[in-house]
């Protein structure tokens, strides 16, 4: 299974109605995405954001596919690694930036940091450092969902490590058992922080053993959006008409290291030849390829795109830096809701 | 009002409790075991069907996990361990993720869940089927934890738990399944974070916990012919803890002993010496007593189990200690057993 070998470039196809609008969005958020990844990744590097960022800069099209097959309210659960989950399902950029900043107006009220962002208001209930620790926890809000006879449907970004915990495989039976509809959407990025997934397992069967589980099993591209995004589509559809959890298998590849803004080349753990491949596939210049030679979006209108997603960035870590911190005096506030307290 | 069991109290708190609020349900390893739960999920699945009332598979950390996820979109589960010595597989989804989410997301997400967890011991179970570990999760900040010793507390506070915003342990205690009283028929709250007098006295306060209450009630009646006035004090609600309560009595007794059916070390015992010494030193006329497990896992055999679990025969022997009618103490605390 080398963790060196590459696939070919992502061949993307626009098919079943595709619109244009979706085309931009889909550009769009990954340019949003890879924007703020890179913005935080300086800042990581010039010590002024100190809570530990796992960026995503690589995998944003993973993000991107499984949210637009998504509606407002249907819920996502992520993990350590999930700033462009949040920003892909409508979280507020600048909360997520000021949140990173350590400030009262972040998404989380400075409680979170990186690793924990929040935005209720459009279905994102909250994000786990805990390898596998949302899984059971989305498995619950598709429960949810299931004895309200409601149509949401939850979908949980997680990694390629996860299935190394019992609870993945305990909520993937559970799922299955009850029907559920709930999407577990692996990033297969091939790294668990530094260990490559050949030191981890005897066989890289990751849909196979999901689909052993009960779960319907596909493996996709995840540097191709489209791909992703048709899987996912799928998936939805399963989900919403009681027909049981999907797992999406999404093959990628994370730029940085396992936190910070690091390769990890310098530390023997990622070869330069392997990242360079990968950066080849980039899911965002791979992708705006496409749509310049086929003329779906100008050149022109693609870098217009782009620098709105900078000067949005931009003007998020304004706000970020001008937000004052939260205050000492609420240190203990939200242990319990309405201010319980306790001796 | 009729006279109800523990076991039928909490029974029909569930029933009520699904009944009347569609947001409630029930789910955990063996809500329809013929014999694992007792009686307190009796009629349940027959009432309320499968999809409400849910058997699950031997998946503690799973089902945990599902019952918080639910309750953050809006539900109030009631998640079910027939043993506490199981929950320890739930252990991350209680921590890490139950207890710390309101406050890790800044007050956005809620987790109003109830977490059921059932001591069941004695008759040779071992060490793996006899555990009460009530300061584990009382350590651990954002967790409620209450533990019924009276049918009455036990339908007031699984309701009251399940009304709770925030993520509720809810520990009952088979030991007690059989205890009858007086329960009002219609739904009723115990206010969480309010502890109970359950025998006035002057002369020494008794803190107890769960089965002990009702040892310490029977040691008081001994004592009293002794000429021992004992105050008894049920908590009802270990966290957020009545403190008020105990330092109040302490302040009239000047003595304290407290029983709980635990570990020794770093338990809820020594909780509430803390809180009292922190704060009524002064008033102490002599060292607090104690009257816990040994610090010992649990043994099978039949004499090691009953030397292994107090009642109202250590709680009289503490209390003698801390009127001074014991042997002479060298220590500020000291431990029966």
């Amino acid at each position: 299974m080398g963790n060196a070998l590459c696939p070919p470039p992502p061949e993307f196809e626009v098919r079943d109605g595709l619109s244009i609008d979706d085309l931009k969005w889909f550009l769009s958020t990954m340019t949003r995405i890879r924007e703020f990844e890179e913005c935080v990744a300086a800042l990581v590097a010039q010590n002024k954001i100190i809570t530990p960022c796992h960026l995503c800069t690589g995998q944003e099209a993973v993000a991107a596919g499984v949210c637009r097959a998504l509606e407002r309210d249907d819920y996502v659960f992520g993990n350590h690694r999930s700033h462009g989950h949040y920003l892909a399902k409508g979280g507020d950029l600048r909360a997520a930036m000021a949140e990173v900043f350590g400030k009262a107006t972040g998404c989380s009220g400075g409680r979170g940091g990186s690793m924990h962002l929040t935005a209720p208001e459009v279905g994102i209930l909250g994000t786990s450092s805990i390898v596998a620790g949302s899984v059971a926890i989305a498995v619950g809000s598709a429960l949810a969902e299931s004895i309200r006879g409601g149509k949401r449907v939850t979908a949980v970004f997680h990694g390629d490590s996860v299935p190394e915990e019992g609870v993945w495989h305990e909520s993937a039976n559970l799922a299955a058992l009850k029907r559920l509809p709930v999407i577990f959407v692996c990033e297969h990025n091939l790294y668990c922080a530094h260990m490559p997934l050949d030191r981890r397992r005897v066989r890289d069967n990751l849909s196979a053993v999901a689909g052993e589980h009960g779960l319907a099993p596909v493996t996709v591209d995840g540097n191709n959006v489209l791909a992703v995004y048709y899987a996912a589509r799928e998936a939805v559809k399963k989900a919403r008409e009681g027909c049981g959890p999907s797992f999406i298998e999404c093959r990628t590849y994370r730029w940085h290291g396992h936190v910070g803004p690091n390769d990890d080349v310098d530390m023997g753990l990622r070869s330069q030849p392997e990242i360079d491949a990968w950066r080849e596939r980039c899911p965002v210049k791979c992708f705006s390829g496409f749509l310049g030679e086929t003329g779906l979006l100008s050149r022109e209108a693609m870098a217009e795109m782009r620098d709105r997603a900078r000067a949005e960035v931009d003007a998020a870590v304004s706000f970020a830096a001008g937000s004052p911190y939260p205050d000492t005096r609420d240190l203990t506030k939200y242990v319990f809701k309405e201010g319980d307290q306790w001796l | 009002m009729a006279v109800k069991s523990y076991a039928r109290a909490i029974n029909e708190a569930h029933e009520q409790l699904l009944s009347s609020d569609q947001r409630v349900f029930v789910i955990g390893q063996g809500v329809e075991s013929p014999w694992c739960v007792g009686t307190t999920t009796h009629g349940l699945v027959d009432k309320f069907g499968p999809g409400r009332v849910i058997d699950t598979p031997v998946s503690e950390a799973a089902v945990t996990g599902a019952a918080i996820g639910a309750a953050m979109t809006g539900m109030r589960p009631i998640v079910f361990h027939p043993r506490m010595d199981f929950m320890y597989l739930a252990m991350d989804q209680i921590i890490n993720h139950c207890a710390h989410w309101f406050y890790m997301f800044g007050g956005k997400v809620s987790v109003p869940v109830t977490i059921r967890g059932i001591i069941n011991r004695g008759n040779e179970q071992a060490a793996q089927h006899s555990q009460s570990p009530y300061a584990m999760y009382l350590h651990v900040p954002g967790l409620k934890v209450v533990c019924p010793a009276t049918p009455y507390d036990a339908k007031g506070l699984l309701v009251a738990a399940v009304r709770d915003d925030n993520p509720v342990l809810y520990i009952d205690d088979r030991w007690l399944y059989d205890l009858a009283e007086e329960v009002p028929g219609q739904l009723y709250q115990v206010p969480i974070g309010k502890g109970a007098v359950a025998r006035e006295g002057s002369a020494v306060t008794v803190v107890a916990v769960s089965y002990l209450v009702g040892e310490a009630l029977e040691a008081a009646v001994l004592l009293e012919d002794e000429g021992i006035d004992v105050e008894v004090l049920d908590p009802r609600t270990l966290k957020p803890l009545d403190s008020d309560l105990i330092l109040n009595s302490v302040q009239k007794t000047g003595r304290l002993v407290v029983a709980v059916p635990e570990w020794p070390v770093c338990g809820f015992s020594e909780h509430v010496a803390a809180v009292v010494t922190t704060r009524r030193l002064s008033r102490l006329k002599g060292p607090v007593r104690f009257v816990t497990l040994p610090d010992s896992p649990a043994p099978a055999s039949a004499p090691l189990e009953r030397a292994y679990y107090p009642g109202c025969a250590e709680i009289v022997a503490a209390v003698k200690k801390a009127c001074g009618r014991g042997k002479k103490q060298r220590y500020a605390v000291s431990y029966i057993r």
